[in-house]
């Protein structure tokens, strides 16, 4: 049996990695920063034969999608990858993914959203897509961006439903780790070829996407909303397996850290929740007994898991880098408020939105804020 | 010579029953597509009123496996089937000879908001046919202009007849220098069959523009749908031709008139028979809106004859 290899690798560099292993059909891509360096890498391994798959360069992301769910209903394992304003473009198309059930896994390499302009990282892009229909995991570090979109393909293959994979522009898309790659017959195991039970296929001509009358629209959606939520268990089931077969672990639905009898729990996504790992250690450090809950999956929302993990009277610390416009505050604290409400009256629910736009957020400012918001 | 009408395969991929109008020129169009495509293909539609007729998910009366995609698609999608069944036959996962892919579109999905996705199709030169059903204005949604609607035209967004001139799509087409570009209509069935044949053997991008008078839009008796397609060609409304790796030839009688062997008949017939056209009678400047017509019809008559001696 062949070892584990362990490379340098930006969280671009081992997206394309693992579009490769999962050994990917079609790849539609169109540039946008920080997103590019995963269409360059998978665009050069097409053109080297590293990757036996067709890359379609097309002129924008409102093509890149619809050419990604057409090939995925001629029955392709498809990837492709955007951010920010890309991903506002796709929005239509996000919908027709969804509801037409075409399992396309995409990264969205989270970057704020224009207008005005910014490259850097915050969550408005992905959170802004929250009712289109996709399962959508949040990433902390490059390796969980190799793993994650392994599971991916996986879920969504399972329960024909499209994934996206987010992770933070920059401080995981363009930044050095070392990324452990399975041996490839692993992988295999892990994600056999994509079988769909329905393909546009000649044999058997059907419509598909075409008129409905509203009795049978209806049941298409409640459908669609059931399996959104039944893939919650698909999402651990992966988590667990790719364990068994890799050694390598995540979270599933969600990521603790010294969670266990924690009086102040640290709430966040994205790499900010692996800074706020040590936040966590500074302020037990000083005494406080705090914790760390990471949602991996932000839709559907784990609102059951987060329950179960919550210690008792804990006061939980949303850091949101979003905004919840009309709100106060942000969109995951909105999330957690609505998931605990009339289940866990125990526990007290404090928000700040911070990170804005790219702006650092390292672990002696959060810890700082969260000390400051125990005061509130 | 184009193939007799009685001459033309049996197959029918447009089986009977749908919710077409009566007299529905892109159901006529289609008919004739199928008999050349035969039953190995996936088609695409955008909305439109070839998928508001086709029957209700997932049952449809085209003998196709059909896909539905958003409007601005087209282009894109099909590139993406295209794709995806190459390589999956590459890999084996495909059995069986590959199936020709193709759009069909109306011309708002062609000329205007489908017009990046498949202009970015044709620079690609991926390997599909795109038609385009051409009624000259969004019928689907209650007749609105689109970049294909003539000038003079009245349709409930142009409620004084439109003031601009409609593009040249398919010489645009032509100018992506892609492999084969043809012009058709429902009038001519042997000539739309021939250029759909010729299309399906050439591997590459392939657009084939299918002019298609609706009754409802153009205002006519639904009877005379082809009668008003043959009508659109001898007035030089519509020019029949085709391109072959960039050279340009005319088929009759488009070729006549080019070559000025046949005088294209004047276009004052033509506008008469169509309620979209005949009210600017009513208005104080007949005249001149009338010769507006008439004038673009000779300015693409001339352009086209020039345009055609440019071989590269």
């Amino acid at each position: 049996m062949k070892a584990a290899q362990v490379i340098m690798a930006t969280g671009n560099n081992a997206a394309a990695l693992a579009v490769k292993s999962a050994r990917v059909d079609v790849v539609p891509g169109y540039p946008i920063t920080p997103q590019t360096s995963i269409m360059e890498a998978v665009a050069a391994m097409v053109e080297n034969g590293e990757l036996n798959a067709r890359f379609i360069p097309v002129e924008g992301e409102h093509s890149v999608l619809a050419a990604a769910v057409a090939a995925s209903a001629a029955g392709a394992r498809v990837f492709t990858a955007t951010s920010a304003n890309g991903l506002l473009y796709m929005h239509e198309v996000l919908h027709m993914a969804s509801g037409g059930r075409l399992p396309v896994v995409m990264c969205n390499v989270n970057r704020g959203i224009f207008a005005p302009w910014t490259l850097w990282a915050d969550h408005q892009d992905s959170m802004a897509q929250r009712d289109t229909g996709w399962i959508q995991y949040h990433c902390s570090s490059n390796q969980e961006v190799f793993n994650t979109i392994l599971q991916a393909f996986r879920v969504a293959e399972q329960i024909n439903l499209p994934v996206m994979v987010n992770f933070d522009g920059f401080a995981i898309s363009h930044c050095l780790m070392p990324l452990t790659l399975p041996p490839q017959e692993d992988i295999d195991r892990f994600l056999p070829p994509h079988e769909p039970g329905w393909r546009l296929d000649p044999a058997h001509p059907s419509s598909f996407s075409n008129v409905t009358v509203a009795s049978e629209y209806a049941p298409f959606r409640q459908m669609l909303s059931d399996d959104i939520m039944a893939s919650v268990p698909l999402v651990k089931e992966a988590a667990q397996e790719y364990k068994e077969i890799t050694g390598m672990w995540d979270g599933d639905t969600i990521d603790t850290y010294r969670l266990e009898d924690a009086e102040v729990v640290a709430f966040a996504v994205n790499s900010m929740a692996a800074e706020l790992r040590l936040s966590v250690d500074i302020l037990l450090e000083q005494g406080i007994r705090a914790g760390l809950l990471r949602p991996r999956l932000y839709l559907p929302f784990p609102s059951e898991d987060i329950i179960q993990a919550l210690p008792q009277n804990a006061q939980v610390m949303v850091l949101d880098r979003n905004y919840n416009f009309g709100h106060p505050g942000g969109i995951l604290a909105a999330e957690l408020k609505s998931a605990l409400f009339g289940r866990r009256n125990d526990i007290t629910v404090k928000n700040r939105v911070m990170g804005i736009g790219g702006i650092d957020l390292t672990r002696r400012f959060m810890a700082a804020e969260i000390r400051a918001m125990m005061e509130e | 010579m184009a193939t007799s009408i009685k001459k033309l395969p049996d197959i029918e991929q447009v089986l009977s029953g749908n919710g077409a109008c009566g007299g529905c020129p892109a159901t006529m169009g289609l008919r004739m597509v199928g008999k050349a495509l035969g039953p190995n293909a996936i088609m695409l539609l955008t909305p439109s009123c070839s998928v508001a007729s086709m029957g209700m998910t997932p049952k449809l009366g085209y003998n196709w496996p059909c896909i539905n995609i958003t409007f601005a698609s087209a282009g894109s999608s099909a590139s993406g089937i295209a794709n995806a069944v190459e390589i999956m036959k590459e890999k084996g996962r495909f059995q069986g000879e590959l199936p020709t892919v193709f759009t069909w579109v109306g011309d708002g999905g062609t000329y205007d908001i489908g017009f990046q996705a498949l202009s970015a199709a044709a620079e690609r030169n991926d390997n599909f046919i795109f038609f385009c059903y051409n009624n000259e204005a969004y019928s689907n949604t209650g007749v609105q202009r689109s970049g294909a609607t003539p000038r003079g035209t009245f349709t409930t967004t142009t409620p004084t007849g439109k003031r601009q001139p409609k593009k040249n799509m398919a010489l645009l087409m032509l100018e992506h220098h892609i492999p084969y570009v043809a012009t058709a209509t429902v009038a001519y069935p042997g000539d739309l069959y021939d250029k759909v044949l010729k299309a399906k053997s050439i591997p590459g991008m392939k657009y084939i523009e299918i002019l298609a008078p609706c009754y409802l839009g153009w205002q006519f008796d639904m009877h005379d749908t082809v009668q008003m397609s043959r009508m659109a060609v001898r007035s030089g409304a519509w020019l029949l031709w085709e391109a072959e790796n960039g050279k340009i030839s005319f088929s009759n009688p488009s070729a006549s008139i080019i070559s000025g062997k046949k005088a294209a008949e004047s276009v004052d017939d033509y506008v008469m028979k169509q309620g979209r056209f005949n009210r600017l009678l009513k208005g104080p400047d007949a005249a001149q809106r009338i010769a507006e017509i008439q004038g673009d019809i000779n300015r693409e008559i001339a352009f086209m004859r020039e345009r055609a001696k440019i071989v590269y």
